[in-house]
């Protein structure tokens, strides 16, 4: 794909949004994957909440 | 009779519904984004700006969602501080580094199109400066909650500085009328841009925007899932404590 003499300014830009979003989306999918092992691991040792039963999804 | 809004203040609720809608909203997201960039890539050069026009492609969307996201912590501070509704301050909280990061995303792309537009990239330009003043006051916002050690505080007080930055929005937004500036007019999907350039830059706003929602609706089941574990492990200390008050006393 030629994108002339400023094509550079077009990939860079494309670039940082790549950047920024997969940064986000690997941000919350680690984070919930981590709240959510201390959850299980909380409730293995027998500490849960009254609506557990309820709440898992 | 509950509302819908009564009904959806529910966390575990919202746990289950969010649980079910995410998967579909990250495949809709995937697939609107693919069909903008198959748009992006197709779309012609700008008689002016060449092919640097791609660049408006994620910087316009970028910029709008930096402001609507600034809107949804405002209205989620509002809905903690006046309904006092349980969702409010997790929305609030998950939406701010989103919109930060989207901010940031604008300012960088804003950058690297004025360099082969402007021959420069960055002037203390009115809508400039303004979109980088949101920037900080999204960093305020997240500093200032994370520097709280009593978390209803920290919410309260995040909400209260969230309500009164809501003045940035008309700023950025009118700046470019206000004051004599760099910066073109706002570029709207009604506006002079050709409709074949249109057609792209629409797809790819609805497409960012609809994946905005979707990351925030990941935050907020994270942050949940965060006070649901700051919960438990309170209790297990509670828990812990009276055992051995009990074994103490006998």
């Amino acid at each position: 794909m030629d994108l002339g003499p400023n094509a550079v300014f077009v990939w860079a830009s494309y670039g940082a949004a790549a950047i920024v979003i997969a940064g986000l989306i690997a941000w919350l999918i680690a984070d919930g994957r981590s709240r959510q092992r201390r959850l299980d691991a909380l409730e293995a040792r027998g500490i849960t909440r009254r609506s557990a039963g309820a709440s898992r999804t | 009779m509950q509302t819908l809004p009564q009904r959806l203040a529910n966390p575990t609720r919202f746990m289950q519904l969010s649980g079910a809608l995410l998967p579909w909203l990250w495949i809709i997201s995937a697939l609107l984004i693919a069909w903008g960039l198959y748009l992006v890539v197709t779309a012609p050069p700008d008689y002016q700006h060449g092919h640097t026009v791609k660049i408006m492609f994620v910087h316009v969307p970028a910029a709008w969602i930096s402001m609507m996201a600034y809107a949804l912590v405002a209205a989620s501070s509002f809905g903690l501080l006046v309904f006092r509704h349980p969702l409010a301050d997790v929305s609030a909280k998950a939406a701010a580094p989103l919109g930060a990061a989207f901010t940031l995303l604008a300012l960088v792309t804003g950058s690297l199109w004025g360099k082969p537009g402007w021959g420069t990239y960055w002037v203390w330009d009115a809508r400039l400066t303004s979109v980088l003043i949101l920037f900080f006051l999204y960093l305020g916002l997240i500093a200032l909650r994370s520097s709280l050690e009593d978390e209803s505080l920290a919410g309260k007080l995040t909400a209260v500085l969230a309500i009164i930055g809501i003045i940035m929005l008309p700023i950025i937004k009118f700046s470019v009328d206000w004051w004599w500036t760099l910066h073109q007019p706002s570029t709207g999907f009604g506006s002079t841009v050709h409709p074949a350039l249109r057609w792209p830059l629409f797809v790819m706003a609805i497409a960012l925007t609809v994946l905005f929602f979707t990351m925030h609706m990941k935050a907020m089941r994270n942050e949940i899932l965060r006070r649901r574990v700051k919960s438990l492990m309170l209790a297990a200390v509670e828990r812990s404590s009276s055992r051995a008050n009990a074994q103490a006393a006998e």
